[in-house]
């Protein structure tokens, strides 16, 4: 186990080594000019010069895309004399549109993604895996039938969508809400919460639909198994052969999809933030791209891949925990 | 003959399912007794109907879609009319059950052991851990799986098929139920594993006295554990017999094709079986009357009887056999004979 996941973890380091080496390259051939971005409309060519220099774009790609791995590792330092700065390890670059490290915007931001895919992820496992069993235990009757309906609409709606009618009709129509605007949960719990919770919904009611489909097929296809029917000839009841031969069986893949789902979710739920206006690394992203910030960019895609990949190791690993039989290889 | 102790009496036992295609007639009016300490063997081919008769008995089948009338009668319990929870504490108890495919009967979450212990505690529950951990082993040296005490903790894939077959007889057998249901135990086996579990099954009756309902396709596994038989096609008993009479004197047509269909070594066609001709019906769609005529080389000779009039159980040949055929009791006697061994 322990030779397991020392390889598993080898293997996803090479892996985020290729994303950074592939993102890097990939944005750098873009046709813009990082320095020309750093100073504004009416910029003289000395400024830009001097960025150029400043800021490390001058060298060849190689060399700049090693400082900037280095700069991962030991932080980073721009300019020199008077006007020199740094960014700290674990630095991803320094964003030349909102003057300031890539880390620190990322810190900034992640909180707001982190607080809305947890919440989201919550509720929409609730939902998901509460109406899927719902919908198994009656199955063919209207409960069933209903949860059917909900999957079809839910796994078809897109998210600006459903966003935007959500926005549109809590806030505007009936009011029921004010409109959104984020605060830290430490500094104002209710505004926090008044911020977070038509969010959250949005998420959670388009993810759950596949879950409930999930759940349903999972646990319906669990009760045809030999195993269960073993189980009810034991004399247990039904509630132990649901949770102990059904759902067991069932929440096998639930939970694998669950954790990637959620991974990619932490990269930034780019379009639910910007529906929702919440500062997130969607949003950061977002902002990234229409202003062409080359290094947020690449930041922001860096961290979504290590959560990615993370999710994938920490995935494999508890499904040896998960299903013994996949344990012994 | 040996005083008899019915433990399980069934009636009438008709089951039938709801489907997109039609209601399918599974098992039709079929009723039989098993006695304590004995073996009754239930023989068909696929689709005759024989384990959704045995599962029926406890009524594992699908609630929603399958209709059930008859009796069941366990100790003087009609299990058809029982309540869920009285099933509860009849299912594992008083009646147990060995399935077919020991490959995936067993829970692949939990380990063998507390599956054995699952059995137990369900209908012992103030028994105490040492005492559920002390049966466990008991139970996993009487079906012979070697080192118990560390085995137990094992999880099911770590097993060979006959090896997990010993452990779904440990839990249907850990609460000494007075009836086992055999369905098809060993068809999914290697046939040396096949006697062994045979053998297991056998010694375990000796020493507890259950009685055995053993279903199978295989007319050799009945030749070896059954007492009495009863031969099932569409969803209906068409003989019920001593074993070494069925095997001495068969008295249904279906019997004979069957009987036919067994190789033997001293057999003067050898490497030629004889098959019966056409396939099973659809239980969708019975043929009318005895729903073997489409089937049967004798049809002809009973002026259309057969094609109109379902024939009902009577004794034909030897004593303690009956048949559900249309022939005259001469005229199946004479065959059967030519084609017993």
């Amino acid at each position: 186990m322990f030779l397991f996941i020392t390889r598993r973890l080898f293997f996803a380091l090479l892996l985020l080594f290729a994303v950074s080496v592939v993102t890097y390259l990939l944005f750098s051939a873009l046709p813009v000019d990082p320095a020309a971005l750093t100073c504004g409309k009416n910029c003289k060519p000395e400024l830009i010069a001097a960025n150029r220099v400043r800021l490390g774009y001058d060298k060849p790609l190689v060399e700049q895309y090693w400082l900037f791995l280095k700069g991962i590792f030991v932080g980073r330092d721009y300019g020199m004399g008077q006007a020199a700065f740094s960014c700290p390890a674990p630095s991803l670059g320094y964003s030349f549109s909102q003057h300031e490290c890539v880390t620190t915007l990322i810190g900034k931001t992640f909180p707001v993604t982190a607080f809305l895919s947890i919440g989201a992820f919550i509720l929409w496992m609730f939902i998901g895996v509460g109406s899927g069993a719902i919908a198994a235990l009656n199955k063919g009757k209207w409960q069933d039938r209903l949860a059917n309906a909900f999957t079809a609409i839910g796994v078809s709606l897109p998210t600006f969508y459903v966003g935007l009618l959500v926005l549109f009709s809590v806030v505007i129509w009936l009011g029921i809400l004010p409109f959104p605007h984020y605060e830290s949960p430490l500094e104002d719990p209710v505004k926090f919460l008044n911020a977070m919770i038509l969010p959250w919904i949005t998420l959670a009611v388009l993810s759950a639909a596949s879950y409930t489909r999930l759940t349903r097929n999972g646990m319906l296809e669990a009760m045809n198994e030999d195993f269960v029917r073993l189980g009810v000839a034991k004399g247990l009841t039904r509630r132990v052969v649901l949770r102990k031969y059904v759902m067991r069986s069932a929440m096998v893949p639930i939970v694998t999809i669950a954790g990637l789902d959620f991974a990619a979710l932490l990269g930034g739920a780019i379009i639910t933030e910007s529906v929702f206006s919440l500062p997130g690394m969607g949003k950061l992203s977002i902002r990234a791209v229409v202003e062409s910030d080359l290094p947020v960019l690449v930041g922001t895609t860096m961290v979504a891949a290590v959560f990615i990949v993370l999710a994938n190791v920490i995935v494999d690993i508890s499904y040896g925990f998960l299903d013994p039989r996949v344990r012994e290889k | 003959m040996e005083a008899s102790h019915p433990v399980l009496i069934v009636e009438n036992l008709s089951v039938s399912f709801e489907t997109p295609d039609g209601i399918v007639h599974a098992v039709n009016d079929v009723s039989f007794v098993l006695h304590r300490g004995k073996t009754l063997g239930i023989v068909g081919e696929s689709g005759s109907g024989k384990s959704v008769t045995a599962s029926s008995l406890m009524r594992l089948n699908n609630s929603v879609t399958a209709t059930t009338s008859g009796s069941v009668q366990v100790s003087g319990k009609d299990l058809m009319a029982a309540s869920d929870d009285e099933l509860r504490q009849i299912r594992g108890s008083e009646i147990a059950m060995v399935f077919q495919d020991p490959m995936s009967a067993l829970n692949p979450y939990y380990t063998v052991g507390a599956q054995i212990a699952e059995a137990y505690e369900v209908h012992h529950p103030n028994a105490s851990k040492s005492e559920v951990q002390m049966k466990v082993i008991d139970m996993m040296t009487k079906v012979g799986i070697p080192n118990p005490e560390q085995r137990s903790k094992d999880y099911p894939h770590q097993f060979s098929g006959g090896m997990r077959q010993r452990i779904v007889i440990a839990i249907a057998l850990v609460n000494d139920p007075k009836i086992l249901i055999a369905d098809e135990p060993t068809t999914a086996l290697d046939v040396t594993v096949q006697a062994q579990i045979l053998d297991l099954m056998l010694s375990l009756q000796a020493e507890n006295g259950m009685a055995i309902l053993l279903i199978t396709h295989d007319l050799g596994v009945i030749a070896e554990v059954a007492r009495d038989v009863l031969v099932m096609y569409a969803g209906r008993v068409v003989e019920k017999a001593d074993v070494e009479d069925l095997f001495e004197i068969p008295t249904h047509p279906y019997s004979w094709g069957l009987l036919g269909a067994v190789s033997s070594l001293d057999d003067s066609h050898r490497g030629q079986l004889k098959t019966i001709e056409g396939a099973p019906p659809s239980l969708l769609n019975l043929p009318t009357g005895c729903a073997f005529h489409p089937r049967c080389t004798y049809s002809s000779e009973n002026n259309g009887q057969c094609e109109t009039l379902v024939p009902s159980l009577m004794q034909k040949g030897p004593e303690h056999s009956s048949s559900a055929c249309h022939l005259q009791s001469a005229r199946v006697v004479q065959i059967g004979r030519e084609v017993g061994k």
